[in-house]
């Protein structure tokens, strides 16, 4: 069928901020969607509130509105637009969710709006667990049995039904937050209660458990006319009872046979058709029982998911991009497969490699919470690493992770004597409670001579997963009895050691973990290798097992005979990109890399990327030239320059991961563009750049290098308390900390980290009640330009990532704006800059002080290009090739007439206990942006933006410490002014009352009941202003803080956030907000249809 | 324990080394790659690979081992079998043996370790060829002469090879997770009729039996050499034409059989019995460069416009320039534009060039076998 003509505006709905469970996959599928309904010449009409997304680059759609993504704002953008037809399937939960909101509110019918990809009704069946359960029982299908309670009693009653264990799941909760499982009576009983407790409306639904049954998926295809494909199968090597995102999982499906997966597919097909998604993608999940082979569906997804994203870069079919094409009307058999060019995309994959994906978790940020996984997802990204063996891939991808791990590390079991009972019992336990490290564990219970009977039975792990890690662990036994004869003869006769070293690169071993077991350096072994022969090869990745030639260099390496790259003669750049998402370095980084690609491009470079993302734009083989999906290793990055020979390689836009390998891939003669390492070494370590600032006549706050705790304690005294500590070397403030006196400082120094010569620790001077200001500049090492400078909402000592900011500065002076230009250009000037520079300012009673300088990309680069309407990342990207800001027409700094505000986005509901508490270690996992033309409005739309509900009225609840009361009037006259009424604890209520704001009074946690914390879960308090009181109070606000959490209440823990958000109510009660897309800010509108 | 090498020599000489796993000894035949992911248990059994060495181009296989129930025939078929990994211990419920032990006890060399994908895209390139796997010669260049002497495909008669010796009563139906195979009775009743049918065995897999018998068949299987008169003493309702090895000049017999009842009885056709078919219609049939092998070919129903995903197995097509005006192509391969099924409603036959009774592959096409029983019946025009 050929494209439907009676469309014209189409509008796609992204997936917001970056959350655990929602990350820049969905940048992937919509930026592909947004490109391919363009290429049919549809008018394009993008919401999306995460201003880190290449898909809201004003580029790919002809109307790009960061707006919050509410039904209320989405709807104003629909009466404004008018478009013909929305598409919800590809922008995750967020996306689906919207659409059934504007369906309900009657949105979609008032102006004429279709839903295609999936009807409403599609959708419902989907989601809604009881409608979905009948469309399974009617295809004759089984899914685990359940039910909804509302009481205890209730649940007793339901319970012999399901049987033990079962899940409990409290209903209405965010992303499936704080799912349980009970094994007893008394867990269950336990559970319920607290279920019922976390569930806004008191609902719990009781699920069957199915637990340690065989975990599978496919990723299936549907058009108009009926036709279905599945385009990937997986399995999940940690089976049901993780979440499938905190899941090992590997392409394609391994212990099936052709009989077993016939049923789950022709279930697949029949569910699909059941569910009525008409075109498009689906996830459907499936749970098989190891010893009967019984199969129960778990869930399906109606729209692109993360795995959806997986599949697509595991077999190089574009399923988001295919999926857009095929909701406007085409059918698979008219779309051209593009790798193979000459066949369609009506066909099923396949795929000659083994795909393995690891998520990535960072447990590390929040130590109140236990290493546990379950139902409930909580890794912050994932790897993905493809290899011709699964040994090979899941070595690739356990070395992709940048955990500092480079193959099956030994464990530390550090708490455990050396006691082999003792050791055993610690291993059956990390076996038996999934968890993030389990996979090591089970190394190391092979390396103690566990069977794989027993490591089976201990963590339900297939047989077949298990034998080949045994096989991995005994092949480091071979590598270790091989090392003394390898260090003896190895140099001189490497020839002797081809078919070892063959073997063992073609198994996955790394050349780190080789040199480790070998007891040799790494450098050395490369050098044998080479010596002897043995060089990695490039696979391509084609959808069809080399059935048909590939047109799309997406490679692969292995240790093969034959070698598929085929580098062209070109004029080439490799891009270095980010690595797995994790807390500080996420998709921000991926859209600067992704820039840079096209931007080198359009400079006549033939592009080279190389990442091991699934998630991600960046390895999408349409973005980039030619695609390595590869770790970011040393090694596997050196094989690629010596196989491409590149003019040189960018470090700068990937973040820490590329940017660690500059000073190494330097040495190895690779030229790196832009500004040099030396110039990078010289912001990066401390004693040089303090001379460098003095040289320059600027300051920093006083500090200084501990070697030692006695050298810590002696600085500390020198330049005063408080002060914040953290290791030299470190993204997202990781094991940062602001200590008050020297008892805190010695804590640090012997929990969190050691001073030692080799990882010496920086103390500074934290400077209270200062504003921070981040700066993001260009230079080509001629002209500076200074892009955005952006003033921190919260106070320094919050970690830049974590803070909401304003560009442009809400409070500060001109002179002061003037100031910190003339420094980051001087700053600039002086590292001889070639591309992108982050400086962050603290500003204590007008004087400025320098903190910190990175000459590469910040994660503020996207937010500050899209507030000022230019494409800082790629200007870079041209000014590293060799290009002058002059030429390129960009000299002088934009001020916009608007005001961007950006908030950040915080994972705290999925890790319970954690507190909220805002530090100099960043937390968050992603950002929305507000623009509008006050920044009080700017500022609710970000908060609305970051999900919180802003109330109009209601009853504020104010907490704060006793030098921060003055500061707390403005805000509260400004939200009495507005009709809120306040409560407070004794002392503020006094405070507040005797300044003519009337307040009630209520009890502290501590003084007996009913608490503050009662109040919040009563629904008696709209808002709460609660600055922490040192250590002590702290644990008593974080009652508060945790409860607001959990019932989603707006709360504030920084006097100038509480501000911030008075004005924004104020805005939002005078105002009701409007919506503007991004092309009609920057004045680049073209006329749109309507 | 130490592995034993073995070599694979194409017949232009080009080797490849590995390790021998299964029989160690020799053997020879076309290479051909197939690209399922899952069912080798299927092809190894399947009797049309008959004179073929075949290769996975998907790299870890044995993983589930092998069961007495994933079987096309009685033994495996296949000269060689070539793997880049061929796993040791299976791990599945249903398995009893290994893929090695199994290999083992058939005398069916196999070779892992080697650089299919390398492999496959010699073929791809430079069509199919002859080769000899040996773990017990390792010169190439002998090899590669005995590859060289090895008599071609085309023209050669291998169905007579792999057909069964006298007629049999087919009476297994389709399988079921729990209960395994199930027998004629439990479909018997869901079946107003029953028709009689003959199924010529050129090689035929047993899913095709099971399925004729679970779609609502009376299934007498005979062999490759029955005479038209032999088959027709059976006073079908329809004959059906089996799959099988080879080309299908090499057995002209077959096609004078089918010549001579076409008309006098409703036929169905798969695979070789497709070409035959063709070739009994006065078309014609030519070598493809490597054939059709795995479980994802598309194939567009011209009738609806719709596609399957199908299982396929053959090197050989019918032209469809050679076919008269009687003969109306029904589907087409949507890869490379090859004939994948026909209809001669003034015959009373159709056919197609897949297997739509899978095993491997995709159950998208069981509707030709309600076609054909539909049609046997008068509920269906053809």
């Amino acid at each position: 069928m050929p494209k439907r003509s009676d469309l014209k505006k189409i509008m796609l709905i992204g997936s917001g901020p970056i959350i655990i469970g929602q990350a820049c996959e969905f940048d992937y599928s919509g930026t592909q969607a947004c490109k391919a309904l363009r290429e049919e010449g549809y008018e394009v009409v993008l919401v999306n509130s995460n201003p880190a997304t290449i898909m809201t680059d004003t580029d790919f759609a002809d109307r790009t509105y960061i707006e919050p993504i509410t039904p209320e704002i989405v709807g104003k953008i629909i009466e404004r637009e008018r478009p013909d037809a929305l598409l919800p399937t590809i922008g995750g939960q967020t996306g689906l969710n919207i659409a059934i909101s504007l369906h309900e509110m009657g949105i979609l019918r008032k102006f004429g709006v279709e839903l295609i990809g999936a009807s409403f009704e599609a959708i419902m069946k989907a989601e809604d667990r009881n409608l979905f359960r009948k469309a399974m029982e009617k295809l004759g299908l089984t899914v685990p049995r359940s039910g909804y309670i509302r009481s205890l009693e209730e649940a007793i009653q339901v319970i012999p039904d399901i049987g033990y264990p079962a899940i409990i799941r409290p209903s209405f909760t965010l992303g499936g937050t704080g799912a349980g499982i009970a094994y007893n009576r008394e867990e269950f009983e336990e559970g319920i209660r607290w279920a019922l407790d976390a569930s806004p409306k008191r609902t719990v639904l009781i699920e069957q458990s199915v637990i340690g049954w065989k975990e599978f998926e496919l990723e299936v295809m549907r058009d108009l006319a009926d036709n279905v494909v599945i385009v990937c199968s997986i399995e999940n090597l940690d089976p049901m009872g993780v979440h499938t995102g905190d899941s090992i999982t590997v392409a394609p499906a391994q212990t099936l046979t052709d009989k077993e997966y016939q049923i789950m597919r022709n279930a697949a097909l029949r569910i699909i058709r059941e569910i009525g998604v008409d075109t498009g993608g689906s996830n459907i999940q499936f749970a098989v029982h190891p010893e009967t082979g019984e199969m129960v569906i778990i869930e399906m997804n109606p729209r692109v998911s993360r795995s959806s994203a997986l599949a697509s870069k595991a077999t190089g079919f574009p399923i988001a991009k295919i999926a857009a094409k095929l909701a406007v009307g085409y059918t698979l058999d008219e779309i051209r497969n593009d790798i193979t060019r000459e066949t369609p995309a009506s066909f099923e994959p396949t795929i000659d490699y083994v795909v393995t994906k690891i998520p990535r978790f960072t447990f590390e940020k929040f130590p109140q919470t236990e290493d546990l996984l379950g139902t409930q997802m909580k890794s912050v990204g994932e790897v993905m690493a493809i290899g011709r063996t699964f040994k090979e891939s899941l070595q690739k991808a356990i070395r992709s992770l940048e955990n500092g791990v480079y193959g099956f590390e030994e464990m530390i079991l550090p708490s455990v004597p050396p006691n082999p009972a003792a050791r055993r019992k610690t291993i059956t336990g990390k076996l038996r409670k999934p968890n993030s490290m389990r996979l090591f564990y089970i190394g190391e219970a092979f390396r103690d001579g566990w069977t794989v009977e027993e490591i089976r039975e201990a963590t339900g792990i297939d047989p077949w997963f298990l034998e080949n890690i045994r096989q991995i662990i005994a092949m480091e036994g071979e590598i270790r009895s091989s090392a003394e004869a390898f260090r003896k003869d190895a140099a001189s006769d490497p020839a002797a050691f081809e078919p070892f070293l063959h073997r063992m690169k073609g198994n996955g071993f790394s050349d780190r973990r080789l040199a480790k077991l070998l007891g040799v350096a790494e450098d050395d072994v490369r050098r044998i290798r080479y010596a002897a022969g043995v060089r990695a090869v490039y696979k391509r990745v084609d959808t069809c097992g080399a059935e048909f030639e590939a047109h799309t260099p997406y490679l692969y390496s292995t240790y093969e005979r034959e070698n598929e790259a085929e580098p062209t003669g070109r004029k080439k750049v490799v891009i270095l990109g980010g690595g797995p998402n994790r807390i500080g370095q996420g998709i921000e980084f991926d859209y600067c890399c992704v820039h840079g690609v096209f931007a080198l491009r359009e400079e006549g470079f033939e592009t080279i990327m190389v990442n091991c993302n699934p998630e991600t734009v960046s390895t999408d083989y349409d973005s980039s030239d030619r695609l390595y999906f590869e770790p970011l290793t040393k090694e596997d990055v050196l094989a690629i320059i010596e196989e491409e020979k590149p003019v040189g390689v960018i470090v700068q836009f990937g973040g820490q991961t590329p940017l660690k390998l500059a000073v190494p891939l330097e040495a190895e003669g690779v030229r790196i563009l832009g500004t040099s390492p030396e110039s990078i070494d010289r912001a990066e370590d401390r004693e040089r750049f303090a001379e460098m600032l003095n040289l320059l006549g600027l300051s920093q706050p006083p500090n200084g290098i501990a070697r030692s705790t006695p050298d810590a304690v002696a600085i500390a005294a020198r330049i005063g308390y408080p002060v914040l500590l953290r290791p030299s070397y470190v993204l997202g403030g990781r094991a940062m900390e602001i200590v008050h006196d020297e008892e805190g400082l010695r804590r640090y120094l012997t929990e969190a980290v050691s001073a030692s010569e080799a990882k010496p620790v920086l103390v500074d001077r934290f400077l209270e009640d200062a504003i921070e200001i981040d700066v993001d500049a260009i230079s080509d090492g001629e002209t500076v330009v200074v892009g955005g400078i952006m003033e921190h909402i919260e106070e320094a000592g919050v970690h830049s990532g974590d803070s909401a900011c304003s560009l442009p500065p809400h409070s500060i002076s001109g002179e002061t704006i003037a100031e910190i230009t003339r420094q980051t250009k001087a700053l600039a000037s002086e590292l001889s800059v070639i591309g992108l520079m982050n400086v962050q300012f603290a500003i204590q009673r007008g004087r400025i002080f320098i903190l910190e300088v990175n000459p590469r990309a910040s994660r503020t680069i996207p937010f500050v290009s899209k507030a000022i309407g230019v494409p800082l990342a790629k200007l870079a990207a041209k000014v590293m090739a060799g290009r002058k800001l002059v030429d390129l027409g960009f000299t002088s700094e934009i001020v916009p007439n608007h005001v961007c505000v950006k908030e950040a986005v915080f994972p705290f509901i999925k890790f319970p206990d954690v507190d909220t508490l805002l530090g100099p270690e960043m937390k968050s996992t992603g950002e929305v942006m507000g623009i509008d033309s006050t920044f009080g409005t700017a500022f609710a739309k970000a908060q609305i933006a970051a999900g919180m509900v802003l109330p109009r009225s209601g009853k504020v609840f104010v907490s704060v410490r006793d030098e921060d009361k003055e500061g707390v009037l403005p805000a509260a006259e400004v939200l009495k002014r507005c009709g809120f009424s306040f409560v407070a604890t004794l002392g503020t209520a006094a405070f507040l009352t005797a300044h003519g704001l009337p307040c009630d009074t209520v009890r502290k946690v501590n003084e007996g009941r009913p608490h503050v914390a009662d109040l919040i879960r009563n629904g008696e308090i709209a808002l709460v202003i609660n600055t922490p009181l040192g250590a002590q109070s702290k644990a008593d606000s974080y009652y508060i803080r945790r409860a607001s959490l959990v019932y989603n209440i707006p709360y504030f823990t920084t006097l100038a956030a509480a501000r911030a958000v008075s004005l924004a109510i104020s805005a939002l009660i005078a105002d009701d907000l409007s919506v503007r897309s991004l092309q009609e800010y920057h004045g680049t509108a073209r006329p749109t249809g309507r | 324990m130490p592995d034993r090498k073995a070599i694979l020599v194409l017949a232009d000489g080009t080797t490849y080394e590995g390790t021998s796993f299964g029989y160690a000894g020799e053997c020879s035949g076309e290479v051909v790659f197939n690209t399922g992911m899952t069912g080798y248990q299927e092809v190894l059994t399947d009797p049309s690979y008959r004179g073929q060495i075949v290769t996975m181009t998907y790299p870890e296989i044995g993983n589930t081992g092998i069961n007495p129930e994933d079987v096309e025939s009685n033994r495996p078929w296949v000269e060689g079998f070539i793997v880049r990994e061929a796993w040791g211990p299976p791990s599945n419920w249903r398995h009893v043996e290994s893929l090695d032990a199994y290999l083992r006890r058939y005398h069916v060399c196999g070779i892992a370790g080697l650089d299919t994908r390398a492999l496959t895209r010699r073929l791809r390139d430079g069509g199919s060829q002859m080769a000899v796997l040996s773990a017990t010669d390792l010169d190439p260049d002998r090899l590669a002469r005995k590859a060289r002497g090895l008599p071609s495909l085309v023209g050669r008669d291998l169905v007579k090879e792999v057909t069964s010796s006298h007629a049999v009563h087919w009476t297994t139906g389709d399988w079921d997770l729990e209960k395994g195979y199930l027998p004629a009775a439990a479909f018997r009743n869901k079946f107003g009729r029953v028709p009689r049918i003959v199924a010529i065995d050129f090689g035929i897999k047993q899913n095709i039996l099971r399925m004729m018998v679970s779609h609502g068949f009376d299934v007498t299987v005979v062999p490759a050499g029955a005479t038209a008169p032999e088959i027709m003493a059976h006073s079908p309702d329809g004959v059906f034409l089996s799959n099988g090895p080879g080309d299908p000049e090499g057995v002209p017999y077959a096609v004078a059989t089918v010549r001579e009842l076409l008309g006098k009885v409703p036929m169905f056709g798969i695979c070789l019995g497709h070409q035959i078919m063709g070739l009994a219609l006065g078309g014609k049939t030519f070598k493809l460069k490597f054939g059709h092998h795995g479980c994802n070919q598309p194939v567009k129903d011209l009738a609806t416009g719709k596609v399957e995903i199908t299982s396929q197995n053959h090197n050989f097509s019918v032209d469809p320039a050679s076919l008269g005006a009687a003969a109306r192509i029904t589907h087409l391969n949507l890869n490379d534009g090859t004939v994948e099924g026909l209809s001669i409603p003034s015959m009373r036959c159709f056919s197609v060039q897949y297997h739509p009774e899978a095993s491997p592959g995709p159950h998208d096409s069981r509707y030709l076998f309600t076609r054909f029983h539909r049609y046997l019946c008068g509920e269906e025009e053809l």
